[in-house]
Parts: C-alpha cells; sequence; structure tokens
C-alpha cells in the first residue's frame, strides 16, 4: 500500500480520554507524525487535504480477536484481505489468532505474518500458540514468539484442555507478562453442540452448547490464574454467569480480563429460529439469550469487560452453504462491529463516545502491552476517522473481507469509519452504492 | 371447520407442523379420509400424481418412511425416483446444494427429504423451487409421522381434541415427539411426555407438554400411551446417557400387568420396536394396541400431503 506521509485532516471532532469530541479541530501529519493541532491550518506543499466534515476522529481501533486465515486457508482470508476489512471497519491495529495450518505456533510463521503486514496500514500482531502445534499437550517456545512479535498465547479454537498444561501456559508467560488467551469451552459439556443449549435448541432439536460449558472452564482458569499470578484473557465471553465470574474475579484482584465479540451483544440464539437454521448465525460460542445479550452490556458498562472485538471468521461460501450441523462456525465481523456498538451501546445511552474509545482504542492495546495511540503533536498518527449518524447499507458488493459469511447483510446500519490512519498510510472508505 | 368458506390450503411444502396451522392440520387429515377409503378399493390406486415426478432423498437409513412415501407415490401414479446413501459418505463428495440443484434440473416436481441434520429441509427451499416434505431431519420434526399419528388417534378415539396423550421415552432425540406436541396441541390435546430426565432436553419446557418421570403416573392418566423407539447407540460409548436397556425397561417400559391395571389407554409405537424395551411384546401384540393401523394410515395420510402440496384441489 503506497504512503501518504503529509496529511492534513481538517474538521474533524477528537475522541479521547482528554477529549470529549464536541470541539473541532485540524491535524496536520508530517512524516506519519502529528505536528500541529490546530484551527484553520492551512495546507502545504506535498501535503494530502482530508476534510472530515464534523466526523469524530479517535485513536486508531484495535481489534485483538481475529482469524486472517494466512497461512494455509488463503481462500477464506488472506493478511492483505484482511486487513482491508479491518481498514473499512475502522480497525488500525488487529491481533489474529493462530489456528492456521501450520498453526502459528513457532518463531518462524510469527514473522511469516509479520512480513506479510509490513506494508499494509494496518499492524497485525500475531497471536502465538500456547501450547505446540496447538495440541494442547505442551507449551510452545513463547518467549521465541515474543521476540518474533507475538503479542499473547492461545490455541483458540480450541481451549487449552489440560489443567496441567494451563497451569505451565500460565506459569511460563507471566514471566513473559504476555497474557493466556483462552478460548473457554469444557469440550465434554460442549460437544457435539450446534447452537446454544436452551429452549431454541429443545425445539429445533440440535444438539445445544450450554453455558456451563463456558462458564467452568473460565471458573478453572481464574483459578489457575490465582495460583499462578498469571494473566487470563478470557476470549470472547458470552454468558451472563460467565460476567459474574469475571466480575467476581476481578474483585479478589485476580489478574483476569476478557472482551466480548459484537454479535454477542446484538444477536440470540432466536435467530437460528426465525433465519430457518441460516449458517450465517452459527458461530463458537453460540448466539446465547437475551439476558445474556443484557448481561454483555451490563458488563460493558460496569467495566468488567474489558474489550469490544470480533472474532473476524471468514469461511467460504461454499463452506457455510451447507447443512447446519456440519457448517463451520463463525462470521466475519471487523466491516459491522461499529454499527452495532453504535446501535446497542451508544444511541441507547450505555456507553459514551469515551467509553466505547477506552473499548476499543485503550483497553486492547493495555492488554497486550502495545503502545496507546494519542492525539497529541509528536506522536505518531495511529488514527480513525468515523461517524455516528450515517445510515448505509451493508450489501454483499460492499464487503471487503475475501469472505461474505455475515449475519448482517442486505441490513441498513448506522455509522460507519469514514477513514484510517497508520503507518504513514492513509485509507478512505468510500460506499459503493 | 375447514368446511366453511373462508380457508384455503395454502402450503407449498411440509418443513414441519410448527409452520402449520390447526386449519391446515385438519384439512390434511380431512383428506386422508378419503384416501383412506381407496387403500380398501380392490383396486387401491388413483392417478392423481401421474404428471407429477418426485424424488425421495434419503441421508439417512429408513425403511419404512421410505417405503411408505414410495408406495404412496405409485399408488397415486407418480413417476419415482429414490436417492438413498448416508450423510457420511456425501460429506466430503458433492455438496448437498450442488446435489439438489442437479436433480432438480432433471424436472423434479417434489422432494421428499431425510437428513441427520436440523433445517435441511428449510434449506432445501433456499436451493430449488420444487416443493419439499420434510420425513425427518435430525431431531427437529417428522411431520408425516406426526400427521399419520393424529389421523390414528381421530380413528380410534373419534378425535385428538380433549384427549390426554402421553409420549414416552428418549425425548431429546426425538423428531417424532417434537412434531407430534405442536400438532397435538393445535388440536387441542393435552401432551404428557415422560421418560429419564437424561433423556429430555435440560429447557424441556419450552416443548409445550407436561413433564413425568413416573410411568405408573402418566398411564393412569392417559387416553393413548406412545411409545419412543429408544435407539441402542444412545447407550454405547462413554457418554451413555442411561444405564441399561434392563433398567430403562423397568422404569420405562409397558407391560402387560400395565394393560390390565389401566384399562383406559390405547398404546402407540411409531416403529420400530425394540420388543422387551419400550414394551413387553405381547404388548404390542394385544388388541390394545393400534401400531399396524398406525402404519396404513401412514399410506393415507402421505398420500393426502402429496396431493395437496402437489397443486390438487379437492377431490
Amino acid at each position: 500500500m503506497e504512503t501518504t506521509p503529509n496529511l492534513l485532516i481538517q474538521n474533524a471532532k477528537p475522541v479521547s480520554s482528554n477529549h470529549d469530541g464536541d470541539d473541532s479541530v485540524d491535524i496536520r501529519i508530517k512524516e506519519g507524525v502529528i505536528s500541529e493541532i490546530g484551527s484553520g491550518l492551512k495546507k502545504q506543499d506535498g501535503e494530502q487535504v482530508f476534510d472530515a466534515g464534523g466526523a469524530y476522529i479517535s485513536g486508531g481501533w484495535m481489534d485483538m480477536h481475529v482469524h486472517f486465515r494466512e497461512p494455509g486457508y488463503e481462500h477464506k482470508e488472506t493478511v492483505e484481505t484482511g486487513c482491508r476489512s479491518a481498514m473499512f471497519g475502522g480497525f488500525t491495529e488487529v491481533a489474529c489468532m493462530p489456528n492456521t495450518k501450520p498453526a502459528i505456533h513457532t518463531r518462524d510463521v510469527v514473522e511469516f505474518i509479520r512480513n506479510k503486514s509490513e506494508h499494509q496500514l494496518v499492524d497485525v500482531h500475531p497471536i502465538g500458540c500456547a501450547t505446540k502445534e496447538r495440541k494442547g499437550e505442551s507449551i510452545a517456545e513463547m518467549s521465541d514468539m515474543k521476540e518474533g512479535g507475538a503479542v499473547a498465547f492461545s490455541d483458540d479454537g480450541d481451549p487449552v484442555y489440560n489443567s496441567q498444561v494451563m497451569r505451565v501456559a500460565l506459569e511460563y508467560s507471566s514471566m513473559l507478562g504476555v497474557p493466556i488467551i483462552n478460548h473457554e469451552e469444557d469440550l465434554a459439556l460442549s460437544r457435539p453442540g450446534h447452537m446454544n443449549e436452551g429452549d431454541v435448541s429443545a425445539r429445533l432439536g440440535l444438539d445445544g452448547t450450554p453455558g456451563i460449558a463456558e462458564e467452568a472452564m473460565i471458573a478453572r482458569d481464574i483459578l489457575l490464574a490465582g495460583f499462578t499470578g498469571g494473566h487470563i484473557h478470557v476470549a470472547h465471553i458470552s454468558t451472563r454467569k460467565a460476567v459474574d465470574l469475571v466480575r467476581r474475579a476481578k474483585e479478589d484482584g485476580v489478574n483476569v480480563t476478557t472482551e466480548v465479540c459484537t454479535h454477542h451483544f446484538d444477536l440470540t440464539d432466536k435467530e437460528i429460529e426465525s433465519r430457518n437454521f441460516d449458517t450465517n448465525v452459527k458461530m463458537h460460542p453460540p448466539l446465547r439469550t437475551q439476558d445474556d445479550v443484557d448481561a454483555m452490556i451490563e458488563g460493558l458498562v460496569d467495566g468488567t469487560i474489558d474489550v469490544i472485538c470480533t472474532d473476524h471468521a471468514p469461511h467460504a461460501i461454499e463452506e457455510k452453504e451447507v447443512e447446519f450441523i456440519y457448517a463451520p462456525n463463525g462470521i466475519i465481523g471487523l466491516e459491522t462491529a461499529w454499527s452495532i456498538s453504535v446501535k446497542r451501546l451508544l444511541q441507547s445511552n450505555k456507553l459514551s463516545l469515551q467509553q466505547l474509545m477506552d473499548k476499543l482504542v485503550i483497553n486492547p492495546r493495555q492488554i497486550l502491552n502495545l503502545e496507546i495511540p494519542e492525539i497529541k503533536e509528536g506522536q505518531s498518527a495511529n488514527l480513525t476517522i468515523f461517524n455516528t449518524d450515517e445510515e448505509w447499507t451493508y450489501n454483499k458488493n460492499e464487503v471487503r473481507s475475501k469472505s461474505k459469511n455475515s449475519p448482517y447483510l442486505g441490513e441498513t446500519l448506522t455509522g460507519r469509519a469514514l477513514a484510517v490512519y497508520n503507518k504513514k498510510r492513509f485509507a478512505i472508505n468510500t460506499l459503493k452504492n | 371447520m375447514p368446511e366453511t368458506t373462508d380457508y384455503s390450503f395454502n402450503q407449498k411444502h411440509l418443513l414441519g407442523l410448527a409452520d402449520y396451522s390447526k386449519e391446515d392440520i385438519e384439512y390434511v387429515l380431512e383428506q386422508a379420509k378419503t384416501f383412506r377409503e381407496v387403500l380398501d378399493r380392490p383396486v387401491p390406486k388413483v392417478p392423481t400424481l401421474r404428471d407429477k415426478t418426485i424424488v425421495n432423498l434419503f441421508y439417512e437409513n429408513s425403511t419404512r418412511t421410505r417405503l411408505s412415501f414410495e408406495l404412496a407415490q405409485k399408488r397415486m401414479g407418480a413417476d419415482v425416483v429414490n436417492f438413498s446413501t448416508s450423510s457420511s459418505s456425501t460429506k466430503k463428495g458433492e455438496s448437498l446444494k450442488d446435489t439438489i440443484r442437479n436433480i432438480s434440473s432433471m424436472k423434479i416436481d417434489m422432494v421428499v427429504v431425510r437428513h441427520e441434520s436440523p433445517g435441511v429441509p428449510h434449506f432445501l427451499t433456499r436451493c430449488v423451487d420444487a416443493a419439499i416434505l420434510n420425513a425427518g431431519d435430525g431431531a427437529h420434526e417428522h411431520p408425516t409421522q406426526a400427521l399419520l399419528d393424529m389421523f390414528t388417534i381421530q380413528q380410534e378415539l373419534g378425535a385428538v381434541e380433549g384427549k390426554k396423550i402421553a409420549i414416552i421415552g428418549d425425548i431429546t432425540h426425538s423428531r417424532v415427539v417434537r412434531s407430534n406436541i405442536i400438532g397435538m396441541k393445535k388440536l387441542g390435546a393435552e401432551v404428557t411426555i415422560c421418560g429419564p430426565k437424561s433423556l429430555m432436553p435440560n429447557h424441556v419446557n419450552a416443548l409445550g407438554a407436561n413433564v413425568s418421570y413416573n410411568l405408573e403416573e402418566t398411564l393412569q392418566w392417559c387416553d393413548v400411551a406412545m411409545a419412543l423407539r429408544i435407539q441402542l447407540e444412545r447407550i454405547e460409548g462413554s457418554t451413555d446417557l442411561f444405564p441399561s436397556l434392563r433398567e430403562y425397561h423397568q422404569l420405562f417400559g409397558i407391560r402387560m400387568d400395565h394393560l390390565e391395571k389401566y384399562p383406559q389407554f390405547t398404546v402407540m409405537h411409531p416403529g420400530p420396536i425394540n420388543r422387551g424395551v419400550e414394551m413387553e411384546s405381547e404388548v404390542a401384540d394385544s388388541d390394545r394396541a393400534v401400531i399396524l393401523d398406525q402404519v396404513t394410515n401412514g399410506l393415507a395420510v402421505r398420500m393426502a400431503i402429496l396431493y395437496l402440496l402437489s397443486g390438487g384441489v379437492r377431490i
């Protein structure tokens, strides 16, 4: 991607811990660094100008849970197409999960991802496997992978199931100051579940994954984190009781953090019934109940849930257009995350813009020990320009990901990212229709 | 009643009884009466489907449902092709979507489908234009079985409305129970499901039936006792859902002494029976059992629904 080292952004309203988004400013970027913030700044030679037209500007958003599928599943997504999708969604930084083929379980695969993304606007941080070959049997070379650029360790897609292996993983990673992210699922309780176990699964005759399969594993991991002093990051939390467990553990001083996917505070398992077994509402953890959705929002409001993420999980059309029980789990999410957050959190006055930026800009980077972008002179420019009121339709031809497995296709959404800036690169999101 | 002026049958498919109104169900059962009479004629045939081509797509083992559908189709003069395979063998080959679209390109009017995955009939409606009939999708629905059960109850007890119906056995994995609860409740019956707790869904109340773990109480209460087939594979491997067939029979098997003690109930079973498990052999063969009538009625009910979905008008 070409660079735009010098850029003048006009008429943008900064939102950050110091800015509440009320005042409009101009921001000058020189050689990728914020050089001047003021009003009425004039274009200089060799400078591109972008008029934000009164839209908001914040530090670049980060999604700490995506699947970019490279290496091995390039028919679903690549680092390049994943970055395209991220930029369209307003994300300048992502952490990608290691369930690739080969898995990201050694330093060379970590560096492969870093190299692939070198010339992208989006910073792609690999999450290395917690265990060798993602087999769950013994811990991977975490230190070497960290040196290569890994920011956390996880066997996502599967849990670290063996409690002793998890104990060692937490002990070892805490020495490195890096979190273990666990896909919380007690497989003996969850398999062969295809949706949430509840009223709807009882009616549809689909094998259910009970909430307790997630909660039991979280409870174990909280105890192990307390015992080892390690940092456990609970991946894609989805039930009320799971949020309660994390809330209590935080009160007890355990080093635990968590994230929620946008679909888990928007949709419920009733979608599987009302959409007649549409596989674009099949994911893991599965869509839960309205009470769980409410608990996700409560957890975001009181700070139990630190991060909004997407679990962006691309799958090819032919993989998803199959019998429900054969369909793979997951949906793409980067491109709709902001609109869902606007609808469920901002418009309903659950979170302020500033609080939303905590979940999208600050907290994920704090958890992963990454630099937090600020709108300040002398800082590297890592920025997202966005609005909260524009209505647009998420048509199939609007999708930037290589895959199109979204339950939001065809829907009219509100709020979108207009442009992103990072690594001296600038991208404007233009709607195709 | 369906006889009144403003009712018309407007269903294109039979995906499940969840989509059928009380009037739709009554109308199908009414039509089935006519076909039941046809079956007693010297030449039990009506050429009402002679311009229709039907494919029976069976991805799961089935003997009686497949035979019943095929016979119903042939008695109505349809051209019939059968496609039977195990779902696992096609999992890695051609996709279901491609299979159905290829078959559909051969100018098929109706598709009868059985599959282990809930929702496959719904999925097929998104792939092709043909009328889709669900012959069982996983543990979701088995609507023609429920229709024939309700038809049998009408024949034997006069009506479904107001009757107390017990369904006994493996509730979690039964598509028969789900379709029957939906249909019977729409027709005004009271349904109790009875079986071991480990064979009931955790959110069993969502099914809308009374729940009992006590066979004696249930048999004392009911007008109809319908036993479900225990699938023997449920007690193999590490995730046994009950300890043994022996203990199952002790707790939930219908015995001759039950028939003597509670003289009011009729015995039903969707088949195939595990004699000595769901019921004693003598119970299945007694004059209280209408199990073979269910099979005959199944033919009539399937003829009726095939006829209605083929776009036919009242005969």
